[in-house]
């Protein structure tokens, strides 16, 4: 299998209570070139699971194995798409996303590749541009052009639309949907909004919390594009959100509870 | 515009009430001299001389000192915030010897150097180094642990991380560091000069109160605070807010 987590498990130390346990057990298969989503409620270690993934974190049970090779560091293999800005305020568009390029290949190789990326998300115009000039749309894109050069096995994308208005992320999905149909890359895609996820992918796996765990995971065989109105898209938006709801509300409660005994 | 014309009635009114009070004599003439009185000693200084070659020797010292303080600040900067060890061991000590007003070095340094340029030169740089290894510990401390999560992900770590995040990323606070040391500096720079030998603005300072010269004591006290105040406009103020544009720390 292409990118294999066996009995992945994570704890935090914890200063009160010696070890936080984020998640456990989470076994999973992704295939080459699979768009798959992550879904679930907030905290239940969605992030974590990623840079794991990535090599930031360590894996403290279990192991997580791209292409039988076992992941305990970052590596070019991996790219990957932080909800948070993560671009480098010193350095233009362009050499944004030369950055990761730059030391492996000449100068003039890494700048076709740059050109290459920037015109795939459509800002060949902005390659001069600085940071603070961009749109937050525009720094998610040059990011994913960025992860895009290093010309990893796998896109690893942390809600990287999370911050977006509702129009700009309906015309990056259709950007994104073309990038992958194109690159083929393997996909982890965390985000929040179920419809985001069937949207997109090919496979869907929702996570509980209190322990985190993975609870569902539902393969999404229609037809691209897909439609909001299509039946069988509001079909599978109702399983899930039943689904998250239970857990969304078992969050809810425990806090309200300690909030009620505090 | 606007504000240039308020800036220049409010010194016009200024020198119109010193006037009005040296032409009530309430005070004698070497006491309250003239505006145009101070205004002649600063042409003739200039045109004689003897004030471009003291200000020539302040800028002198200024520059080696400043220059010497940006990098051994640096340098110790980097080393506390790079080592956790050396920050637990020496960090507080660097705040402590932050706090000494430069002028308490001065016999310090008389001692050690005698009355010359080097005793002005060292007040200069002990003047600039803390505040610069205070901020550039800081700047380290301060770039966003996103960033280099962000080029860890992109194969850079171990030195390369250094120079190629940690370095750009402090740039902002380094510059505010270099507008501190300056400022330091400079001010250190005056204290050093008055009780040596000369040659500096310092200096000329104390040769004319020594002769009681109030018209020059004005004059040197205006050309300190105008260097002072276009340096740091036009330099360092510029430099920093340029550099917090770029970075994206200014609020457009
Ligand atoms: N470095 C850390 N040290 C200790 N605890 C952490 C650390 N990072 C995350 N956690 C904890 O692990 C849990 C999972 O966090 P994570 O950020 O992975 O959640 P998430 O599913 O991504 O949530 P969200 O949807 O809000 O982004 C949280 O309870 C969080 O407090
Ligand atoms: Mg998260």
């Amino acid at each position: 299998m292409f990118l294999e987590f066996n009995e992945v498990g994570k704890n935090f130390a914890d200063e009160q209570h010696g070890s936080f346990e984020v998640f456990s057990d989470i076994n999973l298969s992704i295939e080459e070139n699979q768009f798959v989503s992550i879904l679930g409620p907030s905290g239940c270690g969605k992030s974590t699971l990623l840079s794991m993934v990535a090599g930031l974190e360590d894996v403290t049970q279990g192991d997580i194995q791209l292409e039988g090779n076992e992941i305990n560091s970052p590596g070019p293999d991996r790219g990957m798409v932080f909800q948070e800005p993560s671009l480098f305020p010193w350095l233009n568009v362009k050499e944004n996303v030369m950055f990761p390029i730059k030391k492996k290949m000449s100068k003039a190789e890494a700048e076709k590749r740059a050109d290459h990326f920037l015109q795939m998300v459509h800002l060949s115009r902005f390659k001069n541009h600085y940071t603070y000039e961009l749109s937050g749309g525009m720094q998610q894109r040059v990011a994913i052009a960025r992860a895009l050069a290093m010309d990893p096995k796998v896109l690893l994308m942390d809600e990287p639309f999370g911050a977006l208005d509702e129009q700009t992320r309906h015309i990056l999905h259709d950007e994104l949907m073309k990038i992958w149909q194109e690159t083929r890359k393997t996909i982890l895609f965390v985000t929040h909004s179920i419809q985001e996820a069937i949207k997109l992918s090919d496979r869907v796996v929702v996570m509980g919390t209190r322990p985190g765990r993975v609870i569902a995971d539902f393969d999404i065989d229609l037809p691209r594009p897909r439609k909001r109105d299509n039946p069988e898209v509001i079909k599978l938006e109702k399983t899930v959100m039943d689904l998250l709801e239970v857990e969304i509300n078992k969050v809810l409660k425990e806090e309200l509870n300690h909030e009620d005994r505090a | 515009m606007k504000i240039a014309l308020k800036r220049l009635l409010f010194i016009v009114v200024v020198i119109g009430i010193w006037q009005g009070i040296y032409l009530a004599q309430l005070y004698p003439d070497y006491i309250v001299p003239s505006p145009f009185t101070v205004g002649e000693t600063l042409f003739s200084g200039f045109v004689d001389g003897e004030l471009l070659k003291a200000l020539g020797a302040s800028f002198k010292h200024l520059i080696i000192g400043l220059t010497l303080s940006i990098l051994t600040g640096t340098l110790l900067g980097v080393l506390l915030g790079k080592s956790r060890q050396a920050d637990e061991t020496a960090g507080m000590y660097l705040i402590a010897l932050q706090s000494i007003p430069s002028i308490v070095w001065v016999p310090l340094a008389i001692l050690l150097f005698g009355f010359g340029e080097l005793a002005v030169i060292f007040v200069v740089v002990i003047g600039g180094t803390f505040v610069m290894a205070l901020n550039v510990r800081s700047a380290i401390h301060n770039v966003p642990p996103q960033l280099k999560r962000a080029a860890r992900t992109m194969d850079t770590k171990g030195f390369e991380l250094f120079y190629r995040i940690e370095v750009p990323a402090s740039i902002p606070y380094f510059m505010q560091g270099v507008r501190l040391a300056w400022a330091f500096s400079w001010r250190a720079l005056m204290a050093g000069e008055f009780l040596s030998n000369g040659p500096g603005l310092g200096y000329s300072l104390s040769f004319a109160q020594d002769y009681a010269r109030m018209d020059q004591v004005i004059g040197i006290i205006i050309i300190i605070g105008v260097i002072g105040a276009v340096v740091d406009q036009l330099v360092f103020s510029k430099l920093e807010k340029n550099v917090m544009k770029r970075w994206g720390l200014l609020n457009k």
